[in-house]
């Protein structure tokens, strides 16, 4: 069971290095708008010419 | 970054498709492979014989090869195209670098022609989705980290200011993977193709387990939902339901998951808190779990009748569907009572597979249906026949996991019946066994009906590809007006605006990494040490294995034994009464790697020493339906004409002293004497009641492991 004293502790900081990450993100301003990027995901990228030739 | 030109604000530039189509395709290869292997060891089972003998395609050796591709090839392949082709698209940024690429590709292929050439061979660690032996897992190592730098540096690269919830998952997906696999993957070589786990036992167990849990979890899981965040509302052309909500179920996932390992060993010897500790974690996931269901299903909100006309999308949806009942049913099995049902039957099998082949499984096939016309620029051949795959496919999956629970369900309950008077009413395992055989057949006609809706979409996809233009650029093209102008690495390495910024992130990345690899080293040599304690407090006890038992020992790795016989009592009265007393974390102190197992198609063998004289075992192994009416075990006549490898084992003594069981360097010298020693008098033991067999037959070691267990002192070390 020592393995625990491993265990624990790795895990934790994998938890406070992803809290880390969650914290600096939303300093940067990643969580700002949580609106749009759903929206723009969908803007095409590509079939560009075909779909204009479609129409 | 090939081809960029500046156009005003406007940047143009173009993805890399290439490794898209290449990752799609290595999919679809492995996937029939995959499926193929299952089939061929779920048939295995129904109907033993069909080995024919053979020792390489036995079902100890197939599993963990089919485990391994369906996982790590067809999983892991869709995965990587999935990945390639959305986060340069939602980052606006091609890869970082195509040849880092190119070698994630063909790496990755190189590891699992790797796998497909050692398992058969019964080269294995003996850990479940572990199995593959030490230089594989160098090799995943680097490739793994060749894909994390590529994903991470593109991340840099982006034009975007923000990360879309499914990179998020993504870079999830990467870090925790790289943590699991090196920390479980921690083993000390004896030879080219065999180690022993840095780890014993109960420590063995929980580091397995929390690996295991969370191959589910950032393989099979994390990556999925981005994946799933990406294609659906492609697929729908419709915003995702609610982003706050992904990004809620993102972060939630991410803390809860690490921590549900230990619901894998619930009522065996670890101690009840951590087994509390993995089932309050596994209650809580269903929360999130469930957010993210209903926001990827309730994304095709207002485009319902897509449902009904495009396979696409019904792919997807009952992809969804599936997450949110395996989901479901992963927190209820996480409770000890429950469990205590499940654990070792075709429950959780059924429980797997409704999440490889309906969660991953439709999920992969609705993306390759999505990304195969769009890569070859072409339409799909057939939309007609993607249904037909939909519907043959889902039949499949409800033949496989209605059987399996009902098998699992069944064994559960007749292991633990009692009658009247106290007594097993089901005394002899067999009798289980036999039960179920039927629903065995309807499983393995469910994984044959999954295949031939494959076999269509093979036949699909060829033709739309082989009906695409021939003349085609591998590249797409795109633009768009960057956030911060220059990106990392443009020719000369100016340290630019956008140089600073990006950093903060990439630090506190490789800030995660490096604190665990750093926490790793710091508490290796108090792990080693404490267990030296715990072996000289325990020796009187529990003596380490004679040279002959850990040769034993090995076959029994070697043929995945564990893949049908567990080595754990649970303290459970239905376990206590059939198998004896509940194990203990003492005997299994000196396993590297533990065997405790997870399934039981065969009894647990924790205490099966002396149970049998050495004649059963040894008649048993070469014929054990001849033995045990109704066994569907398979016959295994290559151990009584092989020979045990005794030259060896004075370097497997010394490693295994060196992780910390307590031989003595006298031990360790005589190794092969004593080994032979042994083997003589079992192997005359066994003519005397008139057997033909030579002390130098891997069945003569096998027997003196068997014999031992259960018997912690037999023929121990002085």
């Amino acid at each position: 069971m020592s393995i625990i004293w491993f265990l624990v502790p790795a895990a934790l900081l994998i938890g406070v290095g992803f809290l880390v990450l969650f914290i600096f993100a939303g300093y940067r301003g990643q969580f700002e708008d949580l609106e749009t990027p759903a929206v723009r995901v969908l803007l095409e990228d590509q079939f560009k010419d075909e779909k204009e030739n479609r129409k | 970054m090939t081809r960029m030109e500046q156009k005003g604000n406007l940047e143009r530039f173009s993805y890399d498709d290439a490794i898209v189509k290449k990752f799609t395709l290595a999919t679809l290869l492995w996937a029939a492979v995959a499926f193929l292997v299952g089939i061929i060891i779920a048939l295995e089972m129904a109907y033993p014989a069909l080995n024919g003998g053979l020792k390489w395609i036995t079902f100890g050796r197939l599993r963990p090869l089919h485990t391994n591709a369906a996982i790590f090839a067809f999983a892991g392949n869709a995965i990587f195209a999935g990945i390639y082709y959305s986060s340069q698209r939602l980052l606006k940024a091609r890869m970082f670098s195509d040849k880092i690429s190119q070698f994630h590709f063909w790496g990755w292929q190189s590891i699992i022609v790797a796998a497909a050439l050692t398992l058969p061979f019964g080269l294995t660690q003996g850990k479940e989705y572990a199995e593959l032996e030490w230089p594989i897992d160098i090799a995943i190592a680097v490739v793994w980290v060749a894909f994390g730098v590529n994903l991470l540096m593109t991340i840099v690269n982006r034009r975007v200011k923000h990360i879309y919830v499914a990179i998020w998952f993504y870079i999830a997906t990467f870090i925790t993977v790289a943590i699991l696999h090196v920390v479980n993957s921690a083993a000390v070589p004896v030879s080219a193709f065999k180690s022993y786990s840095a780890y014993a036992g109960v420590s063995d167990a929980l580091v397995q387990w929390w690996y295991g849990h969370n191959a589910v979890a950032f393989f099979l899981t994390t990556p999925f939902l981005g994946l799933m965040y990406y294609f659906i509302p492609k697929a729908v052309n419709r915003p995702v339901y609610s982003y706050r909500l992904s990004v809620i179920h993102f972060w939630t996932l991410v803390f809860l998951y690490i921590w549900a390992g230990p619901h894998h060993l619930l009522n065996t010897a670890v101690p009840d808190w951590a087994q509390t500790v993995g089932m309050v974690f596994s209650v809580m996931l269903w929360i999130p779990s469930w957010g993210g269901m209903i926001n990827g299903l309730m994304t095709i909100r207002g485009a319902w009748d897509k449902l009904r006309t495009e396979p696409i999308v019904k792919f997807l949806a009952l992809s969804a569907t599936f997450y949110g009942m395996s989901t479901f049913e992963g927190p209820m099995l996480a409770i000890k009572s429950v469990n205590e049902l499940g654990h070792y039957t075709d429950w959780i099998i059924a429980h797997v597979h409704a999440g490889a082949l309906g969660w991953n499984g439709f999920l992969a096939f609705g993306m390759i249906y999505y990304l195969v016309p769009r890569l070859w620029r072409t339409e799909l051949y057939s939309k007609r026949l993607a249904n037909i795959h939909f519907w043959v496919a889902t039949i499949g999956i409800l033949l496989y996991v209605m059987s399996m629970y009902t098998s699992g369900i069944t064994q559960g309950l007749m292991w633990r019946e009692v009658d009247a008077a106290g007594k097993l009413a089901y005394p002899d395992f067999v009798q289980t066994v036999s039960r179920v055989i039927p629903l065995y057949w309807i499983r393995a006609v469910g994984g044959m009906v999954y295949l031939a809706g494959f076999l269509v979409m093979l036949f699909n996809i060829f033709k739309t590809i082989s009906l695409a233009p021939q003349v085609q650029s591998d590249e797409t093209e795109d633009e768009c007006v960057p956030y911060i102008r220059k990106p990392l690495f443009s020719g000369e390495l100016s340290f630019s605006h956008r140089v600073l910024e990006a950093r903060p992130m990439v630090l506190a990345v490789l800030t995660a990494v490096a604190i665990g690899i750093g926490s790793l080293i710091s508490f290796a040599p108090m792990l080693l040490s404490s267990s030296v304690v715990e072996s000289n407090y325990h020796d009187a006890i529990n003596k380490p294995y004679t040279p002959l038992q850990l040769a034993g020992r090995d076959i029994y790795v070697r043929e995945g034994c564990y893949t049908c016989h567990s080595q754990m009592i649970r303290k459970t009265v239905g376990d206590v009464l059939r198998f004896g007393p509940a194990s203990t974390i003492e005997e299994s102190m000196y396993d590297h790697p533990f065997q405790w197992g997870s399934k039981r198609i065969g009894p647990d063998l924790a205490r099966v020493g002396s149970k049998y004289p050495d004649l059963w075992h040894f008649r048993h192994m070469r014929n054990p339906s001849q033995v045990v009416n109704g066994s569907i075990m398979p016959t295994y006549g290559w151990l009584h004409q092989d020979r045990t490898d005794f030259a060896i084992l004075k370097k497997k003594l010394s490693v295994m002293k060196m992780l910390g069981v307590p031989y003595g360097d006298e031990d360790v010298e005589r190794a092969e004497s004593w080994a032979k020693e042994e083997a003589a008098s079992i192997a005359a033991g066994l003519r005397a009641e008139g057997a033909d067999v030579k002390e130098d037959r891997e069945i003569i070691a096998l027997i003196a492991y068997l014999q031992r267990l259960g018997n912690p002192t037999r023929g121990g070390v002085k």
